[in-house]
């Protein structure tokens, strides 16, 4: 455990910024108040849908049609929660989406993508970098073109309304990030491979004792994008999964807009939705809460220029 | 001897090589190249899934192009889309990048407000979204009609429809903020300074330094902007299904009905493969354009 006490990151900005903005001349100043004026406005556009969605959560039917809208409902009905999550088995949505799609779906894209990663960029071989580019063409085929096929082919084997159409495919690496992978693996300084190598390692002992341990921040940034990428599916489920009790978190709440588009009857329809959307963003806004640092960096990996 | 030693080691690196990219090589042919070849004989065919497919040489092709005025719509609908979303997108999010990379107090936290739209489900921005653009009771016409203002119909205006979408499209560009922001923090700053010493002013130095520094960047985002942009699908059927009257019938939902709710198998292959084509075509383009204007640090 880290016992350190960490330093306010905000804090320190605070007081460095203050002490630069005391020495501003005025046209200095014009541009700071600028600066901050269309950083307020585009934090408000951002966080607007958000506290929309939370606001209108927290209301019931005599306050969410009201206009002028009412931002702060009060009294505030937090049993919304409670009765929009009960109100359909999203507790079964949970579970096939985390444990029949996104965890199964993490672990072969994360183990995949790294051992052919690992091949792109540790070992030298005459035709690497063909392939690699070749690999990173592949993201130009639309899905659209695979669509049809895919779907008449895992038909065929029996796995139309299984996961298994979403997790198999997974198993064998996915380009984009095999590409962030690689570019991870590039920095790691090739003595320490061929120390190993001297020490009579094979290569795959290095992959699992020697570079994957080095890229714990890397294969962090992959399984995160895997499992928010599956949690947030929509499309894949949408052709492959349509059995009622395999449904996912996605398609559960477009089930129940659509339900309430077609019957105005639902009482609290409105809020409920937003109640149950609000409870479906919470786990990524944690997980990004949390990964904040890991999220940023995975992210500048991938634009950095060759 | 020596040469065919090293020829040796060679090849058993290549077998090594291999070995370890054989996950992505077996799933390119399974998942990729045979969908694509498959999908390429099934749009010369008729084909419900039902019935075996039958032959019927480029009729679907010349179907959609001389029977199909639905086709236009579609195809004018996209490209609207796609030439807007992209550059947009990308322009949005270099200045948004470019504002986070001046001195501002708190920036990851305001880093972190404008990248988390890009990780929230699609279902949900659908959702909120369509509540808070709804004509009625949704909270920006709300506002509007509580300070006695026409209201906006944002989505159910054929006009206004496509750039709704676009607008929140833009929303969630945080990917692309945090690639441009990174990429700012590292423009060496010894090429500012010598810029200030030979009297360059801020806006000088943001033209003829910062952009061309992110230009490699611009390139790789507005490709992945155009190639997303083509593909859209999820948003627009979830937020406006394609309409209002089809000003939102997108080729990616064009397609997909074809294939799932007409079970026309043979049309929508067809489809894809067009589409396939326009996304090759539209990268080369904008590799072949980039000798032009992107900087790649002089080492060619």
């Amino acid at each position: 455990m880290n016992l350190r006490v960490p330093v306010n990151p905000l804090q320190r900005t605070t007081s460095a910024e203050i002490e630069r903005l005391r020495k501003l001349t005025p046209l200095g100043w014009l541009t700071e108040i600028l600066k901050y004026t269309v950083l307020t406005l585009l934090t408000v556009t951002y966080i607007l849908p958000f506290f929309w969605m939370v606001s209108s959560a927290l209301k019931n039917d005599s306050q969410v049609y009201v206009v002028p809208p009412i931002w702060i409902p009060s009294p505030a009905y937090w049993e919304n929660f409670v009765n929009a999550w009960a109100s359909q088995p999203f507790n079964l949505y949970v579970w096939n989406t985390v444990w029949l799609y996104a965890i199964p779906a993490t672990v072969g894209i994360v183990l995949s993508s790294a051992i052919v990663a690992y091949g792109f960029s540790r070992i030298k071989w005459p035709g690497r970098e063909t392939l690699f580019y070749l690999c990173l063409a592949t993201m130009m085929v639309p899905f659209q073109v695979q669509m049809v096929p895919l779907f008449m082919i895992f038909k065929q084997f029996g796995w139309i309304d299984s996961f298994l159409p979403l997790i198999v495919p997974a198993f064998f690496g996915s380009p984009f990030y095999i590409f962030m992978l690689r570019q991870f693996f590039m920095t790691i300084p090739a003595e320490l491979s061929d120390a190993a190598r001297i020490d009579g390692a094979n290569e795959l002992d290095i992959l699992f004792r020697i570079i994957l341990p080095l890229s714990r921040p890397a294969l962090t940034v992959v399984a995160l994008f895997a499992f928010i990428g599956a949690w947030n599916d929509y499309l894949g489920p949408l052709i492959y999964v349509h059995d009622n009790s395999k449904l996912v978190l996605a398609l559960g709440v477009e089930n129940m807009r659509r339900a309430m588009m077609f019957n105005s009857t639902i009482s609290n329809a409105y809020p409920y939705l937003m109640a149950v959307s609000t409870i479906v963003v919470l786990p990524i806004l944690i997980m990004f809460f949390f990964g904040q640092k890991t999220f940023i960096e995975g992210i500048s990996m991938t634009g950095i220029k060759e | 001897m020596n040469n065919g030693l090293s020829s040796k080691y060679k090849q058993r690196d290549l077998a090594i090589g291999l070995l370890f990219i054989s996950p992505w090589l077996v799933g390119f042919f399974l998942w990729t190249l045979y969908p694509l070849a498959s999908s390429l004989y099934y749009s010369f065919t008729r084909y419900d899934l039902l019935r075996p497919a039958q032959w019927i040489g480029f009729a679907n092709y010349i179907e959609l192009f001389t029977d199909d005025p639905q086709f236009y719509t579609v195809i004018y609908n996209t490209l609207y889309y796609v030439i807007l979303s992209a550059p947009l997108g990308v322009i949005s999010a270099f200045l948004m990048g470019a504002l986070l990379n001046t001195k501002i107090a708190a920036r990851p936290v305001f880093r972190a407000i404008f990248f988390f739209p890009a990780i929230v489900p699609t279902v949900v921005v659908a959702v909120v979204w369509q509540f808070l653009l709804n004509i009625q009771f949704g909270a920006i016409n709300s506002v509007l009609q509580g300070i006695g203002l026409p209201v906006i119909p944002f989505l159910s205006s054929p006009d206004l429809a496509k750039p709704s979408l676009i607008m929140i499209y833009m929303w969630a560009q945080g990917n692309a903020i945090v690639i441009f922001l990174a990429t700012l923090q590292d423009v060496p700053r010894s090429l500012y300074e010598a810029a200030t010493v030979d009297g360059a002013n801020a806006l000088q130095k943001f033209w003829n330094i910062t952009i061309p520094m992110c230009t490699p960047v611009i390139l790789f985002n507005l490709i992945m902007g155009f190639i997303d942009g083509f593909q859209s699908f999820t948003l627009p059927w979830l937020l406006t299904g394609g309409g209002p009257s089809n000003s939102t019938e997108f080729y990616a939902l064009y397609l997909y009905r074809n294939a799932f709710a007409y079970l026309r198998m043979g049309k929508a292959s067809a489809m894809a493969w067009l589409l396939f084509i326009v996304i090759v075509l539209f990268t080369f383009i904008l590799f072949k354009s980039s000798a032009r204007w992107v900087y790649y640090g002089g080492e060619k």
